[in-house]
């Protein structure tokens, strides 16, 4: 099993005539993924890389079906394009648009409180569940499927682990990119929580770095449920200039027990296996695989 | 983006709150005469450094003579000031502002923030204005009253009142009191502000409130609507490198070490950073290319590493993707040494798409690059040579 996404997932782009949205749902296409519409305000009506094109996101699910969306609408309007998602009861939405300025987020969870949607992101790398489905931006040469779940607030450190676990043998079960953004959607703690209910996911690894709070919570929720597969994290930034932004606005060392240093120990006191370098996040996760069966 | 003192309050009067008189002086000279033009009893005199802390870091001095006002002036311009927030290095005072000092029956704490675990817009206000405040909240010695703001982040009046009934605030000052914080509600909200603090806030004898400091940072995010505010960006003396680089997709700090960085993703870029000092070395940057950069903006981070006379040796840690392949850096770093005319010694990380193809073009280009395969291999060469170049340990 999967989690988030699976082989029936079928999914329009928000924001598909545009230049990155055009890209990476023809490469979604060529990966197998359901992509069956996008929206694009003003040319419903239209086809674009041989898909229908909607005027909104309602009558996108209602002509084709989709229960997923994701959101390739540019920073100034992306907001809007979440709410409206959100606002059909969309089941999940996943927004990889960078820079959406902080106010707008607080609307967006706003809605989100009204509504059922999943919301993941933004400025994630989307979700990959090798081989059965892809929403997002990432490469996918090195992933394949597997028993590892991956939670991530870095695109391309998730890479980097994907590649790392794949030397070591292990593929994933679902990979999820929660966002840099200091205000977010789906947080660490609940994607955790749909790994724990996913009997494929023989372990998790989460990937985290200075900044926001997802870290300590995640950090509860494991000693709370005390889980019987091993969790392996990363955090990074631990010599990250103090108060300076890090290209994420969520990354500033300085912030309310933010820095690298409370979250690695809260986590380890959780029983989370803290990887000692960024290098070896595979090799941990496969020891600690080794020593679980 | 932080905002100096003085910008902060210029933009606050805006919004109806009281600031002392002053103004922004950039010599001792400027500052004397300012200080002649408001002909007070008493000035203070303030080094305009964007970081709090400034009074412990000796650079706020009151003092009665427009030639004491001089002198102090002197005194901080050019100055580098360290204090509790701006880490080692210290910031350097460009200017000062020079305003009438206030005389106080008391002093208060309030500010405005975003609790991003919440997402919503938070009130704190304290019964004392201090310098100590984290400290004293820390302890105990000090309760903060807190105010979640509802979306919009409108203060109901009666809500306002009660929290200035908390912290000691009663009689005909409520009134006052109250629309002081909805007005302050108003800057926080309309200028994209992701914290306004007002340390101290000053009653004075005659009952009116006073921002006697004010610290506003912008949401970076929001400059797109923000136009006079994105203008404020270039009055300020930061890093040129640095501000260039932000209008070319790249994220670049500037750190005093000999080893350049570069990295695509924010996440990569801390993990290198991380490497490189868990392997003795000493970076003398972070730099995080966005997936939204070209070859020629790549160039210009790698400029900016070829043109830095501390930097002995590069590191590249790079994962290509779909809109960014490998290539990408690899002609980034092929253009910036042809039109620098510097080569030093760069040790290459390369992974995913077009890794290969980014070999060719490093040959292409005559780049003679030190190939690792991972990235703790690379890390701990670039390190070595750091060293070998002369570089500091």
């Amino acid at each position: 099993m999967t989690i988030l996404v699976d082989q029936n997932t079928r999914v329009i782009c928000q924001g598909i005539t545009g230049r990155a949205g055009t890209h990476y749902s023809s490469v979604m296409l060529e990966y197998g993924t359901r992509v069956v519409g996008g929206v694009r305000p003003g040319k419903g009506g239209s086809h674009h890389l041989n898909l229908p094109v909607f005027d909104t996101v309602a009558t996108a699910m209602t002509e084709t079906g989709a229960n997923a969306s994701m959101v390739f609408v540019p920073p100034d309007r992306a907001a809007n394009a979440m709410i409206e998602a959100i606002e059909a009861e969309m089941p999940l939405v996943v927004a990889l648009t960078e820079r959406v300025p902080v106010r707008d987020m607080m609307r967006v969870r706003d809605a989100l409180k009204h509504g059922s949607t999943i919301l993941v992101g933004p400025n994630s790398q989307g979700i990959l569940a090798p081989g059965v489905c892809k929403i997002g931006v990432m490469a996918t040469g090195n992933a394949r499927r597997g028993n590892v779940g991956i939670l991530s607030r870095s695109a391309s450190l998730t890479s980097e682990v994907i590649a790392q676990l794949s030397d070591a043998g292990l593929g994933q079960s679902t990979t999820v990119g929660i966002g840099g953004d200091a205000i977010h959607g789906l947080s660490m703690r609940a994607c955790f929580e749909l790994f724990l209910a996913d009997p494929d996911t023989h372990g998790v690894i989460a990937i985290g770095e200075i900044g926001g709070t997802d870290e300590e919570e995640l950090a509860e929720i494991i000693a709370a449920a005390k889980p019987k597969i091993p969790v392996v994290a990363l955090i990074v930034g631990q010599y990250a200039p103090a108060e300076r932004r890090m290209g994420h606005a969520g990354a500033i060392a300085g912030n309310a027990g933010a820095d690298a240093k409370s979250k690695i120990r809260a986590l380890s006191e959780a029983g989370v296996i803290i990887a000692e370098s960024p290098h070896l996040v595979g090799e941990t996760m496969h020891r600690a695989l080794t020593v679980a069966a | 983006m932080r905002l100096h003192e003085f910008q902060a309050k210029t933009l606050l009067t805006g919004y109806g709150i009281d600031v002392p008189e002053g103004r922004v002086a950039l010599t001792s000279e400027d500052a004397a005469t300012i200080a002649r033009d408001l002909g007070s009893e008493g000035f203070a005199v303030k080094a305009q450094i964007r970081s709090g802390g400034r009074g412990k870091a000796g650079a706020v001095r009151i003092v009665r003579t427009p030639e004491e006002v001089a002198t102090a002036a002197g005194l901080f311009l050019g100055r580098t000031f360290v204090t509790a927030q701006t880490g080692p290095d210290g910031a350097k005072a460009h200017s000062v502002l020079v305003e009438r000092a206030v005389t106080a029956s008391r002093s208060l704490y309030v500010s405005f923030f975003i609790d991003a675990a919440k997402a919503e817009a938070v009130l704190l206000a304290g019964a004392e204005g201090s310098e100590d405040i984290e400290q004293q909240v820390h302890t105990g010695e000090m309760r903060l009253e807190r105010l979640s703001l509802a979306p919009g982040e409108g203060i109901g009046e009666s809500e306002a009142a009660a929290l200035g009934q908390r912290i000691g605030i009663s009689g005909n000052l409520l009134p006052e009191f109250v629309s002081l914080l909805q007005r302050l509600a108003r800057a926080f909200s309309a200028l994209d502000a992701t914290l306004l603090e007002i340390n101290p806030l000053l009653l004075t004898g005659n009952g009116d409130f006073v921002a006697a400091d004010a610290k506003i940072v912008i949401d970076d995010n929001a400059l797109f609507r923000q136009p006079e505010l994105a203008a404020l960006r270039e009055e300020q003396e930061d890093n040129e490198g640095e501000r260039v680089a932000q209008n070319r997709q790249l994220n670049y700090i500037q750190m005093d070490g000999d080893i350049g960085l570069v990295a695509n993703g924010a996440g990569l870029g801390l993990a290198t950073l991380d490497m490189v000092r868990a392997a003795n070395g000493r970076p003398a940057n972070f730099m995080d290319i966005r997936t939204t950069a070209s070859s020629l903006d790549v160039a210009y981070g790698f400029s900016l590493l070829l043109n830095n006379p501390a930097v002995r040796s590069i590191l590249v840690n790079v994962h290509g993707g779909g809109m960014q392949p490998c290539d990408t850096i690899a002609d980034g770093l092929g253009i910036a040494m042809r039109r620098t005319g510097r080569t030093l010694p760069t040790v290459v990380r390369l992974a995913g798409n077009n890794a290969e193809y980014a070999r060719f073009r490093f040959a292409n280009f005559g780049c003679r690059v030190i190939d690792r395969p991972d990235m703790w291999s690379a890390a701990t060469r670039a390190v070595e040579e750091a060293r070998a170049a002369g570089g500091r340990q």
